[in-house]
Order: C-alpha cells, then sequence, then structure tokens
C-alpha cells in the first residue's frame, strides 16, 4: 500500500528557445508521501510542475496517473485540475475580487449555475475544520498573504485531489503559519494524498518530507529517502560540487573591524507602515535585521530608504543632518537599497540587463543627463563579469534571466552607484545555495571596503555568518540587539520569541 | 561573432517594424499594380502662384501630419500610462478654438500674432494634458477613462469657446503653414512633422525620457524605488502629448482657415491609437518605438488615400479600413506568430527529428 | 463547532466588497440627484413620466451598456457597440421596407449582433489581439457598412412593425391629470421591457451563473482564473458574443424608437454606454462591476442630461460640459473611495 505510486513521470523533456530546461527527467510520487523536489535555481523544478499542470506542454516523455487509463494527457490547468493534481503556488493564484467561499469553488463542476449558499457553508465548514482564520463572503483581497494561501490549500484539499503540488508554499508564511500547513500536509499525508513539496528551506524538507528527488540543470540527480541523505550530502548532489565550498563558508566568519565613524544614524523615525525606531550603523558594519515575517524588519528598513511614507524622525548621515522623504533623496546620499520583492520592486523586465544595471546610476545623474552609450556597455560588462552574471548578452531582457541572475542584475545596479550603505533586504530569497554564499562573501568584501550594509534574511545562520550585530524586531518594535558571543542561533531564537528576561 | 551579434541585434529591432513596413510593402505593390505611375511627382502651379510639388505621394505624407505628430505623443502616453488618451481630437479642437480666438483678436495678422497666439494654444493644450495626467498620475485612474471625460466635453468647450459659431482666419502666414510656404515647394505641414521628429529625437538624444518612460510603464514599484518620481513622468508624458495636440490642432486648422469643433480632426484618436498599435507598440505600456508608431501613421494615411483613389467614398472608408486592420493585426498576432514559426521550425527540424526519434527507439 | 461558526457568520455583516460599495454610492448618488431635481426644478420630474421617458428614449443604450458592462467585468472592452446598433437600424429598416417579414427581421437583427460578437470574440481571445483594436476595427467596419447600406436616412415603412411600434403601455395610476382636465396616463414602450428583460437576464446570469462568475474570475486576475481552471478563452470569448448579441438586440430597440434608419445612429453610444457603466462602478480593469450599477448609470447619466436642458442652460454646449463634469465627479469620488479602502485595509493588516 504504501509503496503504491499515484503518479510516474518518464522520460520528460522540454525546449525553450536556447535552452534545455529538462532532459529525460524521471519521478515517481507513491500514495500518501510527502515528496520534496529540490534544485537550484534553474533546475527545472519550477519546469516539471508546470508541464505536470498543464502550463507548458511536454517534448517529450510519458505521464500515467493513478486512476485514468493508460497515459495522462495534460494540455491546460483544467486538465490536472480533472484528473486529480491540485497545485498551490508560491504566488496566489486566486481572484482578490471575489470571495473565499467562490475562490474555493469557482471552476469546478459543469453545471450551469452556481450554488452560492452551498459554497459558503461547505467553505465554512471547510475552513473552520483546517482552522484556517477566513470567513467564506470574505473578499479575498482583505485577508492576509498567508491566509489566501491557505484558502488555496484549502481549495485543493476540497477538490479531493491525488496529487497535491505545492511550490513554495512557505516563503510568505511566519514559523506558526508553517507549523499548522505542516499539520495539514500530514493530515493530509494520512488520507492517502500524494504530496510534491517545492521548497529552498532545508530544514523544513527535514521536518515533513519522506523522499528527495534533486533536479540538477534540467536533469535527475536522484530519488533519495529523507533518512539516506544527510543535509550536506543533499546539498551537495543539488549544487554538483564538492563540500569545499561549502565549507569555505567558516572561511569568512571572522567579519572586518568596525570604525568607529556612524554612516548613518536615525532617531524615532516612522513611516506609514513602521513605529517609530532608532538606529544607527558604522562605517564598515555589516548589521542585521531579524525577526518574524511581520515582525516589521522589512518595514523599518523601508523607512530608513524612504520607500514608503516618511512620517517623523530625525537623520542624519556622515554626521550632517539631512530629510530623507522619498527613495531619490536616500540614494543622493550614498544609500542603497535591494528590496525584499525583486519582481515587484526589483527588475524591470522587459528591459536589458545594460539598462537594467545603469538604472539607478543614471537617475543619480539626473533627468538632462544621460549617460553616453559606451559607459553603458562598460559598467555592463564590467558588472556582469564581476558577479558571473549569466546572460546571453547585455541585450537580454532581464526577465528571462533566472531569478539568481535576476538578483545580481540589482546588486549590480546598487554597486554601480558606489553607496556608502546598502540596504540588502532577503538578497538571497528564492535563489540557490551557490549565488547565496557568493553574495554572502560579497557583502563581506563590500564591509571590507567601507561600506556599511544592512542585511535581512529569514535564514537565521546566513544572518549569524555576515553580520557583526542583529537588531532583533518583533511586532515592530526593536526589542534586542545582540553582538559579539550573543551571536548564536540559540540566543537570537529567543530574543525572537521573547524568552529573554530582561 | 561580433558580425552575427549585429545582424540579430538588428533583427530584434526590425521585428517590432515588420508589421507596418510589411504593410507598407503591399500597399505600394498594390498602387502600382493598379495605376504604375500612381505614386508620380509632378510639380505645379498652386492658386498662390507658388511652385510646389503634388501626386498621390505628397498628399499621403502631407495629409498624415497631424495623425503622425499626434502618434508620437500618443506613444510616449501608451508607454508611461499603459493606456490612451482618446481625447486628443477633442482637445485639438479646443486648442484650434484658442489659437483662432486670438488670431481673431488682433487687429493685424502678422507674425507675431501666430506666434503668439500658438504659444496661447499651446499653454491651454498642455493645461489640458495636464488635467488629464493628473487624473492618470496622481488619482491612479486608467488613462482611457480620465480622457473619456475630456473626450466627452471637449468639443463643447471648443463650442463655447467660440460663441456657438464656426469662426474663420484668413492672413497669407496661417494659409502658408496649412499649404504651402512662398518658395517652398514641400507642404508646409510635412516641414513640421520633420521639425517634430527632430525635437523628439533631441529629446531622447539629450535626456533620459525614453529610458524613465520604459521603466515606469514597466515596473512602476521599482521605477520609484529606483528615485524616479513616476507622477511627474506620466504627467510629462501627457504634458508632451498636448504639445503634440496643439500643433496638430493649428495644422488642422490652418489646412482649413477656419474651425469648426464638430469636425476639426474628427476621430483622430481612434486613428492615432491605431496608428500606435500597427507600429508594433504594446497598447499595454512598458517598451516602445516611436518610429514605428510614425510608420503606423502613414500606413493608415497611404490606405485612405488608396481607398479614395479606388473611388470608395469618404462614408465608407471605414468599412475598407476595417478589413485591412484585422488583416494586419491577424498577421501580427502573438498566436500567429508562434503558429508560424512552428511550422517554420517543424518544416527545419522535421528531418532532424526523425533521427532523434529512431535513435530513442 | 460547525453551527457555532454559522451563527458567528450570521452576526457579523461581512464590509461590502468593491462592487457593491460603488454600486451603491452610485444608487444613492442618482435618488438625491433626482429628489433635488424634483424639489427644486419640479415640473416634468413630479411625474412618473419623465422616469418612463427616460426608459424609452435610452432603452437601446441601457441595452448596449450591460453588454459592455459584462465585457468590462472579463477586463476587455468593445469600442464596437454603437456602430453595430446602427448597422443593425439600418439593416432592418431596409429589409422590411423590402417587404421583409417582421420575425426574420428580428433573427436578422441577433444575426449581425451574433456575427459581430462571434468575430470579435475569435478575434480578442483565440487569437490574442488587443480588444480595443479588434472593436475599434468592429465599429470602424459596422459604421462603414451602414453608409454603404445607404448613406440617406430610411423611414420605416413596415405596416406590421410600424402597428407593433404604436402599441404602448399605459399605467393609468402613474399618470397625472393635463390641464384641460383630461387623465394622461404614464406610458411606457415595448422597448423598454426588452431593455428591462436583458438587464434582468444579465444580472441573473452573473450573480448566479457559472459563466457570470467565470467573467469577474477573469477579469479579477487573468492568471489566476487559468490555474483555478477556468476556461479563460471559452469564457471571454462569451462575453464578447453576449456583448455583440445585445448590441443586435439594441439596435431592433432603437429602430423600434425611432423608426428610422440613419447613418448616425447611435453615434457616440459607445462612449455613452462606457461612461454609463464606469457611473455605475464598473472599473475599467475588470473584476468589479454590476449590472443594477450600470442600470443607475445610465440613468444619472441621462438624468443629468434632462436636468440640464429643464434649468435653463439653453446654450448647446452646457449638456456634454455638465456630463463630463459629472462624469469626473464619480471618476474622482470612485478612485478616492477606492484607494481610501486600499489604505484602510493595509493598516488592518498592519494591526494584525
Amino acid at each position: 500500500m504504501p509503496n503504491e505510486t499515484v503518479l510516474t513521470m518518464r522520460g520528460i523533456s522540454k525546449q525553450f528557445p536556447g535552452v534545455k530546461a529538462l532532459n529525460n527527467v524521471d519521478f515517481t510520487l507513491r500514495k500518501g508521501e510527502i515528496h520534496a523536489l529540490m534544485g537550484e535555481n534553474g533546475a527545472g523544478k519550477s519546469t516539471l510542475i508546470k508541464v505536470l499542470t498543464g502550463v507548458y506542454g511536454k517534448d517529450a516523455g510519458v505521464i500515467w496517473i493513478d486512476g485514468s487509463e493508460g497515459e495522462a494527457h495534460i494540455h491546460s490547468p483544467q486538465d490536472a485540475q480533472n484528473i486529480g493534481i491540485a497545485t498551490v503556488y508560491q504566488e496566489i493564484t486566486l481572484c482578490p475580487n471575489l470571495t473565499v467561499a467562490e475562490n474555493m469553488y469557482i471552476g469546478r463542476g459543469n453545471g450551469l449555475l452556481v450554488k452560492q449558499k452551498d459554497y459558503e457553508k461547505k467553505a465554512g465548514e471547510l475552513l473552520a475544520n483546517l482552522n484556517i482564520p477566513a470567513r467564506p463572503k470574505q473578499q479575498l483581497a482583505s485577508c492576509s498573504l498567508a491566509v489566501q494561501q491557505m484558502v488555496a490549500i484549502a481549495r485543493a484539499v476540497d477538490m479531493n485531489c491525488k496529487v497535491l503540488i505545492l511550490d513554495e508554499p512557505t516563503s510568505s508564511l511566519d514559523d506558526k503559519e508553517v507549523q499548522m500547513l505542516f499539520t495539514l500536509m500530514r493530515d493530509l499525508k494520512s488520507r492517502g494524498v500524494g504530496i510534491i513539496f517545492v521548497t529552498h528551506f532545508l530544514e523544513q524538507v527535514y521536518e515533513v518530507s519522506d523522499r528527495i528527488t534533486v533536479l540538477r540543470n534540467g536533469e535527475l540527480v536522484g530519488e533519495y529517502v529523507v533518512e539516506d541523505l544527510p543535509q550536506v550530502q543533499l546539498v551537495a548532489k543539488m549544487m554538483g560540487k564538492d563540500l569545499d565550498e561549502l565549507n569555505s563558508m567558516s572561511e569568512f566568519s571572522q567579519k572586518a573591524a568596525v570604525s568607529d565613524e556612524v554612516t548613518y544614524k536615525a532617531e524615532h523615525l516612522s513611516s506609514e507602515a513602521s513605529k517609530p525606531f532608532d538606529f544607527q550603523i558604522h562605517k564598515g558594519e555589516v548589521n542585521g535585521f531579524t525577526g518574524l515575517l511581520g515582525s516589521g524588519r522589512s518595514e523599518s528598513v523601508r523607512a530608513i530608504f524612504g520607500a514608503d511614507r516618511v512620517t517623523g524622525g530625525k537623520v542624519k548621515v556622515n554626521g550632517k543632518d539631512v530629510h530623507i522623504t522619498k527613495p531619490y533623496e536616500a540614494m543622493k546620499n550614498g544609500i542603497g537599497y535591494l528590496p525584499e520583492d525583486r519582481k515587484r520592486d526589483g527588475i524591470i523586465a522587459d528591459l536589458s540587463v545594460r539598462e537594467n544595471i545603469i538604472l539607478a546610476l543614471q537617475v543619480m545623474k539626473g533627468f538632462f543627463k544621460p549617460l553616453s552609450r559606451a559607459d553603458m556597455e562598460k559598467f555592463a560588462d564590467e558588472y556582469i563579469k564581476a558577479l558571473s552574471i549569466k546572460t546571453a548578452s547585455k541585450d537580454t531582457p532581464v526577465g528571462s534571466l533566472s531569478g539568481g541572475n535576476q538578483q545580481k542584475v540589482i546588486l549590480a545596479r546598487w554597486l554601480l552607484t558606489h553607496p556608502d550603505y546598502l540596504i540588502l533586504d532577503e538578497p538571497t530569497r528564492g535563489i540557490d545555495v551557490g549565488t547565496k554564499l557568493e553574495i554572502q562573501k560579497l557583502v563581506l568584501k563590500l564591509a571590507e571596503e567601507n561600506v556599511s550594509v544592512t542585511f535581512i534574511s529569514s535564514e537565521i545562520e546566513e544572518m549569524l555568518r555576515t553580520c557583526s550585530r542583529l537588531i532583533v524586531m518583533r511586532d515592530r518594535n526593536i526589542v534586542g540587539e545582540l553582538t559579539g558571543d550573543q551571536l548564536t542561533q540559540k540566543q537570537v531564537m529567543k530574543t525572537i520569541a521573547g524568552g529573554e528576561a530582561s | 561573432m561580433i558580425v552575427t551579434k549585429k545582424t540579430l541585434k538588428k533583427k530584434g529591432n526590425l521585428s517590432q517594424l515588420m508589421i507596418p513596413l510589411i504593410a507598407f510593402g503591399l500597399l505600394i505593390i498594390f498602387n502600382l499594380i493598379r495605376d504604375p505611375g500612381f505614386f508620380s511627382i509632378e510639380t505645379k502651379l498652386n492658386n498662390a502662384g507658388n511652385t510646389v510639388l503634388a501626386g498621390n505621394l505628397i498628399s499621403i505624407i502631407n495629409g498624415a501630419s497631424e495623425l503622425a505628430i499626434l502618434a508620437m505623443g500618443m506613444t510616449l502616453v501608451t508607454a508611461a500610462c499603459g493606456g490612451q488618451d482618446i481625447s486628443v481630437g477633442a482637445a485639438a479642437a479646443i486648442a484650434g478654438s484658442v489659437f483662432v480666438k486670438v488670431i481673431r483678436g488682433a487687429s493685424m495678422v502678422t507674425g507675431g500674432t501666430v506666434i503668439l497666439a500658438f504659444l496661447a494654444c499651446c499653454v491651454v493644450a498642455m493645461l489640458f494634458g495636464s488635467f488629464n495626467g493628473m487624473l492618470v498620475s496622481v488619482f491612479r485612474i486608467q488613462p482611457m477613462i480620465a480622457t473619456l471625460i475630456l473626450y466627452t466635453c471637449g468639443r463643447s468647450i471648443a463650442y463655447w469657446i467660440n460663441g456657438g459659431a464656426t469662426p474663420t482666419i484668413d492672413g497669407s502666414i496661417t494659409g502658408a503653414i496649412g499649404s504651402f510656404i512662398p518658395g517652398v515647394p514641400i507642404p508646409t505641414p510635412v516641414i513640421i512633422v520633420v521639425v517634430m521628429i527632430i525635437l523628439f529625437s533631441l529629446a531622447f538624444r539629450f535626456t533620459t525620457l525614453g529610458l524613465y518612460t520604459q521603466t515606469v510603464g514597466i515596473n512602476q514599484n521599482a521605477a520609484r524605488l529606483n528615485g524616479i518620481n513616476t507622477t511627474l513622468i506620466k504627467l510629462l508624458s501627457f504634458v508632451i502629448l498636448g504639445i503634440c495636440v496643439s500643433v496638430a490642432g493649428c495644422i488642422g486648422v490652418c489646412r482649413l482657415q477656419l474651425i469648426n469643433h464638430e469636425t476639426l480632426l474628427i476621430d483622430i484618436e481612434m486613428d492615432t491609437i491605431l496608428a500606435v498599435a500597427i507600429g508594433g507598440n504594446s497598447l499595454g505600456g512598458g517598451k516602445f518605438k516611436i518610429s514605428g508608431s510614425i510608420l503606423g501613421a502613414y500606413v493608415i494615411q497611404m490606405l485612405t488615400t488608396t481607398l479614395y483613389a479606388m473611388k470608395v467614398s469618404s462614408t465608407d472608408v471605414k468599412a475598407y479600413k476595417a478589413i485591412v486592420i484585422i488583416l494586419l493585426v491577424v498577421i501580427g498576432s502573438p498566436v500567429v506568430k508562434r503558429w508560424f514559426t512552428k511550422v517554420m521550425a517543424n518544416i527545419r527540424g522535421a528531418s532532424i527529428r526523425r533521427l532523434g526519434v529512431k535513435e530513442g527507439n | 463547532m460547525t453551527v457555532q461558526n454559522s451563527s458567528l457568520n450570521q452576526k457579523r455583516r461581512e464590509p461590502l466588497t468593491d462592487t457593491q460599495l460603488l454600486m451603491t454610492i452610485t444608487i444613492c448618488i442618482f435618488f438625491v440627484m433626482y429628489i433635488l431635481a424634483m424639489l427644486l426644478l419640479g415640473g416634468g420630474f413630479l411625474r412618473a413620466q419623465q422616469i418612463f421617458d427616460l426608459l424609452n428614449d435610452n432603452a437601446p443604450l441601457i441595452i448596449v451598456a450591460c453588454g459592455l458592462t459584462v465585457v468590462m467585468i472579463g477586463g476587455g472592452i468593445d469600442i464596437s457597440v454603437g456602430g453595430v446598433t446602427s448597422l443593425v437600424v439600418m439593416s432592418c429598416v431596409l429589409y422590411l421596407n423590402n417587404s421583409g417579414n417582421m420575425f426574420v427581421s428580428m433573427l436578422l437583427a441577433l444575426g449581425i449582433g451574433l456575427a459581430f460578437g462571434l468575430v470579435h470574440g475569435l478575434l480578442v481571445s483565440y487569437l490574442e489581439i488587443q480588444p480595443f483594436i479588434v472593436t475599434l476595427a468592429g465599429m470602424f467596419f459596422a459604421r462603414g457598412m451602414t453608409t454603404i447600406l445607404s448613406v440617406n436616412p430610411q423611414k420605416l415603412a413596415h405596416e406590421g412593425v410600424n402597428a407593433l411600434r404604436a402599441v404602448k403601455i399605459e399605467i393609468p395610476w402613474l399618470g397625472y391629470v393635463a390641464k384641460n382636465g383630461n387623465l394622461i396616463p404614464a406610458r411606457m414602450e415595448l422597448g423598454v421591457i426588452v431593455a428591462l428583460l436583458c438587464v434582468i437576464v444579465i444580472f441573473l446570469l452573473l450573480k448566479f451563473g457559472r459563466t457570470g462568475r467565470n467573467f469577474y474570475a477573469l477579469g479579477g486576475n487573468q492568471q489566476s482564473a487559468l490555474m483555478l481552471g477556468i476556461n479563460v478563452k471559452r469564457t471571454r470569448f462569451t462575453s464578447y458574443v453576449i456583448s455583440g448579441l445585445l448590441s443586435g438586440i439594441a439596435g431592433y430597440v432603437f429602430m423600434m424608437h425611432t423608426g428610422a434608419g440613419n447613418a448616425t445612429n447611435a453615434a457616440g453610444a459607445e462612449m455613452n454606454a462606457i461612461a454609463s457603466s464606469i457611473i455605475g462602478g464598473t472599473l475599467l480593469t475588470g473584476g468589479v462591476g454590476n449590472i443594477i450599477g450600470t442600470f443607475f448609470g445610465t440613468l444619472t447619466l441621462t438624468t443629468i442630461k434632462k436636468i440640464v436642458v429643464t434649468s435653463g442652460l439653453n446654450d448647446p454646449w452646457w449638456q456634454s460640459i455638465t456630463t463630463g463634469a459629472m462624469l469626473m465627479f464619480f471618476i474622482v469620488l470612485q478612485s478616492v473611495v477606492l484607494s481610501r479602502r486600499g489604505k484602510v485595509k493595509t493598516s488592518r493588516n498592519v494591526k494584525e
């Protein structure tokens, strides 16, 4: 029974113009198992998922699904849904203008009429059952992002799916919500649903998964039972490298000495989205803001950059009083900001890599002083090389690059402005392990060059490696500042959770 | 290596202009077959006794002037705001009315009066442009809806300015603007278009207008976080369109030497948007190519002139125009393009794939 | 647990959705405006016939606005509605004058509308061409065909249809006593019945029909709609077909009202219809809108014109200038209301 397969994919290949996204990949999902699909960015995870859900057609290969005779033909998301494959994507794929109940039942069934009352009743029961804090008649847009995600899962649950695909479901949830999700996943597992779990969080994989399939560069590396594959080996398999690089992590744990000069100092700074807080950073210092999602860490750095409307506070840059109310003023004062949401706030998808790289510098130079073409090419070449950005050419639209490379382009954009103070909000989110290391190294290198850096990450380990001072936030307030010996995972957790005596 | 890169780049740039170029080519061939002398240019004496160029080609280039000018401005608005201004015709009527009002107010029409009148109408058009722009950028209303307001009442405002009449102007200067400057064989509107094109290319060369506009159009959040004042850029695009509107309105008035609020540049907003679309620009904003829009404007005018030459009455032209437009956009539609590339790839790759399958087996 | 939950649901009143909020605003403003007109202008506004006149004159507009609302909810636009209406009027008049059959003429009207809807839907949803361009071409084609059929106005000379035109529904108790002491009953044309039927049918479709809810999903987020398993292409296709069909019906009603075909019939109807939809609370971005709102939007739009005329602003330009001003009022109001809502929402999330 436990070895009964629900989904078999054999020899799946998919070609995009210029890229072989999947090459002869096999994947097997058994009844009642949670199967993690792992790989770096561009390894082919999302392509495989999209082939399975009918978003992309496959070039070669076969798919069998338990319950349907012979080969399964999936040409559209609807086909996938009909044969029992449900998907919950990282980006919410629900309609914000409809109610919660409608979002759970739209696009299903065949009748001419919709039975609104029925839906609302059934939705109410299910939501209560799964402990999801949403009301059936509520407009979806009025729910928080995490709740919207759960509604999407509730929808999948209600469809009695055989295969449930969770594509990065936890990236916008806080710890409590992640635990709720895991409870839900285990519950579904016991009902015999096969779950494909795609995530970047290694700990989460080990917490819930039974099996792991690793992809690399569009090819299958292998399928493993969780117990047989230690975390370090998993990383090695994903990166296709030996452990040298991983071991070298410890190398750069010695942090640069911090000078006494204060680069940036804020007193009672507040914005529309953040409560007043005090903050300062020294020259060449790397500090971090940590806390749970929604603790106000992103909002605080956004206030520093003037990304949200600043409502009050005194700011000094290099000892001089300045007024920073909008991003342009922050940039003029030598502050750079890499936003949390790359797609929404970072890249200009249709513009070329070159234009994306020079954008911030160009804005600082001014409207009437365009950079010469030659300069642009020079800068672009320089940074494509320096950050080893993988792109076909400087004229490739940045939207067609992989996530990690897009992130590097935005990083290049800010490095080009030679900031005194660089804010990096989740620079490593959703990108592969290799690039993560590169970015961490880069941060430390910048600090050596006397740039102050604020580094935010959901992975505490990563922050401990790079930061010499951690500011801990809870419920939009700064609740602690950790330095030196206090910089241990345990201490950080304690402070975040509020277990500290102080 | 360098050579291939260059050709690739060229291909990329050209593909956007494919549709207008194909349309252009087809229309030329069609006309040449129908009447080999269709495009012949001759010189003749006009009423004022000047030697001027004449012929179908000249009348196409001349006739498309207002459209081309408006298409340039519209491209910017489209790119920055992801929507279109449907009030350009109405705004041009207002601009024209102001132009006429100032000229009629003067005791004598001199060069100075005309310039003054033009400046006045420019200011008014820019004001109405910024009104639209304010609604779009500050109140975040979709452009088509915001400009629906002026579309609804613009021509009535013009009527009001005109005091319920259709006043005429006379004077050699305005006449020359509408037709020919003595001694110059090229129609003045064409010269004005060239001047506008030069002004636009100077603006793109010496400011970052192009980059900013595209950035705002593609990702407004990112643009703001990179220090671009998105409100200002959107407003600016509408103000620039305002200038284009005033120029087009003045040309329109000078051609007829009178202002008729109902008929001046009637339905031009639709043609303008069409020109932008035929030029391969996405009506959803983002990347743009002004040259495409200008080419689109001439394609539309050539089509109109061709139909007139085929003795289609001016009221019926629309029906034929519609068919040609549909044909053009169907050829240019993403689905047809995909299908076409697939077919081409199949033909090319058929033999290779056959081998591959054999190996696989 | 469940019982508790449902009772909780009953107790707690959900805040209005965007659609409901915008519709409520429109209806309130319409009634306030009308009552003010009754108080300040009196005269015709005190008689029920005023409302019926509004309906009689604008039945075709109401019908096309319904179709347009459907398309706009789905995130598209159809600017061919006026052109199609005028083509239907002209074709039907010519056909009937050539000793045509009344029943066939109705089929002709529906057929023309359907044909336009099918072509638009095909091009927009299956060939992925921008709807503005497609329906613009549709409008050009329809207007051009109208003049090709006849440049001169054609008077309807079909006895059967003219007899039907003369049929008016009289409602005595809503009538008024004229100066000479005669009771003049309120008169309503058959077209109004058709228009009201259309409103009701489309309302039911949008509220309870599977397709109707799919329109909202499509307009709310196309990508999501696709992922939710909705056949996006077919849904979009359907919205254009409905709009086309309704334009056909509107054309027939228009002919019944005016009894003549003219190349300038329903001139500007597309923009009036868009304005009605917007006033009624439909957003051009899609996903938000309501037919009842559109119905009142049309009434609001036409009432303001009547108010301008009645209040003695006789210069020809005042009507459209006030219309423009009112449109601006509504558009800005909606924008402010929605953005305030957005702000309230985020601040609530902050508290959570």
